[in-house]
């Protein structure tokens, strides 16, 4: 009976999983793919259910939303959205740098506030009393300081004393937010709100105020495709990356590499700041970043580390936000409703990376018994 | 004065308790779930679902209720919100092995925006002009005191004058503590962490570990939620007001070194550093905003220390955040 027992306990699965790594590319992306437009069904049919609309007509508002009349020649939304894009890419781009370190950079919230924050003190204080390109000049350079700084403080803790670095950088942001209410307090006399400061802005192109924002982005993303795949520093953050005594092992001081990608990371976050203060908002409040910062690091993993993959997924994730939104808009329910649609997106890709890394292997009784 | 300045820290700090509790369990497994914020405040709504229809179900009449199902039904609705959100989590990390900070942080924005929609929705129904949906009656049970905790003075107001779920944290904080340092389980727990490799080997099963010390963490930090909004906030639910007390209680389990009675002591003064600005005389409303960064900078403080003295008792598990895959090796 204890006999029998044991042996029904330790019955063979019918399969087992084992590892892979023999994927080919198209498969790769074949399933991400996949899993995407699954994604996209979901989206569309739970929406379809609680907007009581029929699935096109779903979709039809979603790119309506995103796009606008873009066939009446009217192009603002769209630029609107590639301003969207912008911003959450960059963020994203400013973050891979240190994920390829696998150093989680959870602060590019309060990294960009910084960064902003930097922008606005220069719009208000200086703004009058500069010259415009000296101007311009000035803002960019503290921003990017003062990014750096908020970046490199966590990561001199890490190099020297291995201090955790996601809970360090997730607290620095919050010390950010409140240096922002603060100053925000001061400079908007007790409203919370600061008054968009004319000095200092980005030129509009034509009638288009994001010209310089898409392009900066654009700019920054085949930079950090070459910087990553090309460079001698992006090849010593990959093998940081992979093993830090690999990396020690062939002479790259690893402490030195940990603390200039997380300088380049904080400042690229900067950018993001000055992007948002100086060429979008031109004010700055607490929720002025908005959590972009955490969807960015989602972005940045999406990504797989190459660039031009991650501006067409913060493309598509943007879409999404944009679209679903404008949908729930339409149907008398609340925008929150594309929080969860992207939340629910982001997870089934997260999933479905687990069928490209691994296969199922199924079990062949009889020829094993043969052999 | 300084009685309420201690009871106020409590009741703040209740929450980042059960945040913390239910994280150290979730960590001591080797997983570290950055989802606690969203399942906090999935916890939340949860409770707030249940007891809403409740209270329709009643039909808003405070005589109608039983106070035991009044209590019970959010309980079980929080707990059962937060668990799902946990099983999410350990599907995707511990069966399907996806990064686990990825997995967590989408969490986090799939849970916030499931809370903000359920709540505006609830706030639609309710057409009320304010942004927010009031269930001082289900609150009212929650918030019941001792009797004669009022007849006790300073000591009746310190030790007995709190809402049921303070307790309740305190006792599972105290329970967690014992089951992971004393118990059997706590030991092959806290060896799924360290090495799961070794805990295979030694017939430990890690994966039934990995998914039941999720959940049951994951179901202790919906409390939280639930005790923020019914005890904390009086029943009144208004969209993003949990703020960061998800971060915060992550931030707690690093304060408290992974052990669930520092947790206890942590918390409450946590409580108090996030109060201290209301209790200070003469500050400007500009002061208290840099006040308000008093427990966040105390945390980097106690992060940087321990990472300096690098006392083994006082490390992380060490295979946090590494997910476990038998056939590799």
């Amino acid at each position: 009976m204890v006999n029998k027992k044991a042996i029904k306990k330790h019955r063979e699965p019918p399969f087992h999983v084992v590892k892979r790594d023999d994927m080919p590319w198209w498969g790769a992306w074949g399933i991400r793919v996949a899993t995407i437009i699954a994604a996209f069904l979901l989206v569309g049919l739970l929406s379809m259910a609680l907007s009581g609309r029929s699935l096109f007509e779903t979709y039809g508002i979603m790119f309506s939303g995103v796009f606008g009349r873009i066939f009446e020649g009217r192009t603002m939304m769209l630029w609107k959205y590639l301003q969207e894009i912008a911003i959450l890419l960059a963020l994203a781009l400013a973050l891979t740098p240190a994920f390829k370190m696998k150093f989680w950079n959870c602060g590019a919230e309060g990294q960009a506030l910084m960064g902003g924050l930097a922008s606005i003190i220069c719009m208000i204080e200086l703004g009058p009393k500069l010259p415009y390109p000296v101007l311009i000049i000035v803002i960019a350079v503290t921003s990017i300081v003062a990014g750096a700084i908020w970046g490199v403080i966590p990561a001199i803790f890490k190099a020297v004393f291995n201090t955790n670095e996601t809970l360090f950088t997730l607290m620095m942001n919050y010390i950010a937010t409140q240096i922002i209410a603060y100053y925000v307090y001061i400079k908007g006399g007790g409203s919370n709100v600061i008054n968009p400061v004319e000095y200092g802005n980005f030129p509009a192109v034509g009638s288009n105020d994001y010209f310089v924002n898409i392009i900066l982005v654009a700019v920054i993303t085949i930079v950090m495709f070459v910087y990553l795949k090309y460079s001698k520093q992006g090849y010593e953050i990959s093998v940081v990356g992979e093993s830090q005594n690999t990396a020690r092992y062939i002479g790259i001081n690893v402490k030195k590499v940990i603390v200039r990608t997380m300088v380049i990371s904080g400042a690229l976050c900067g950018v993001t700041g000055m992007l948002l203060v100086a060429g979008k908002d031109h004010s700055i409040n607490v929720n002025s970043v908005g959590g972009q910062g955490f969807t960015a690091i989602l972005m940045s993993w999406l990504g797989q580390f190459n660039p031009f993959i991650m501006a067409v997924m913060t493309a598509l994730v943007v879409f999404l936000r944009i679209g679903v939104a404008k949908v729930a808009d339409t149907a008398l329910l609340n925008s929150s409703f594309s929080e969860i649609m992207v939340g629910v997106v982001i997870l089934m890709l997260v999933g479905c990376e687990f069928f490209i890394n691994y296969s199922f292997k199924f079990k062949h009784n009889k020829k094993e018994a043969k052999v | 004065m300084i009685i309420q300045f201690i009871c106020r820290a409590i009741l703040l700090g209740v929450p980042l308790l059960y945040g913390s509790t239910g994280e150290i369990v979730t960590e001591k497994s080797g997983h570290l779930n950055l989802g606690i914020p969203g399942i906090m405040y999935t916890g939340a709504i949860s409770g707030v679902v249940g007891s809403f229809i409740y209270e329709n179900a009643c039909g808003n009449d405070l005589s109608r209720m039983n106070p035991l199902l009044a209590v019970l039904i959010p309980l079980l609705c929080a707990i059962a919100g937060a668990t799902l959100m946990g099983l999410i989590y350990s599907f995707l990390t511990v069966t399907l092995h996806a990064n686990q900070n990825v997995t967590g942080l989408a969490l986090t924005t799939l849970g916030i925006g499931l809370g903000n929609f359920l709540g505006a929705s609830l706030i639609n129904i309710t057409k009320s002009e304010l942004p927010s949906i009031a269930l001082t009656k289900t609150s009212s049970f929650f918030s019941a005191k001792l009797p004669f905790a009022d007849n006790l003075g300073w000591f009746g107001e310190l030790f007995l004058s709190h809402d049921f779920l303070t307790y309740l944290a305190i006792i599972i904080a105290l329970v967690v503590s014992f089951v992971l340092n004393r118990t059997r389980v706590g030991l092959n727990l806290r060896s799924v962490g360290e090495n799961p490799a070794t805990a295979d080997a030694a017939g430990i099963n890690v994966i039934k570990y990995r998914y039941l010390a999720t959940c049951i963490g994951s179901a202790i930090a919906g409390l939280g939620g639930l005790q923020y909004v019914m005890a904390y906030a009086t029943g009144v639910w208004s969209n993003n007001a949990f703020g960061d007390r998800g971060w915060m209680a992550i931030a707690l389990v690093i304060f408290a070194l992974w052990k669930p009675s520092m947790a206890i002591v942590g918390s409450f003064l946590f409580g108090a550093l996030c109060n201290a600005n209301n209790y200070i005389q003469g500050l400007g409303t500009e002061t208290q905003e840099l006040f308000k960064m008093l427990p966040y900078v105390v945390t980097i403080v106690v992060l940087i220390i321990t990472s300096m003295r690098k006392k083994r008792e006082h490390q992380p598990p060490a295979n946090l955040g590494l997910n476990y895959f038998r056939e590799e090796r």
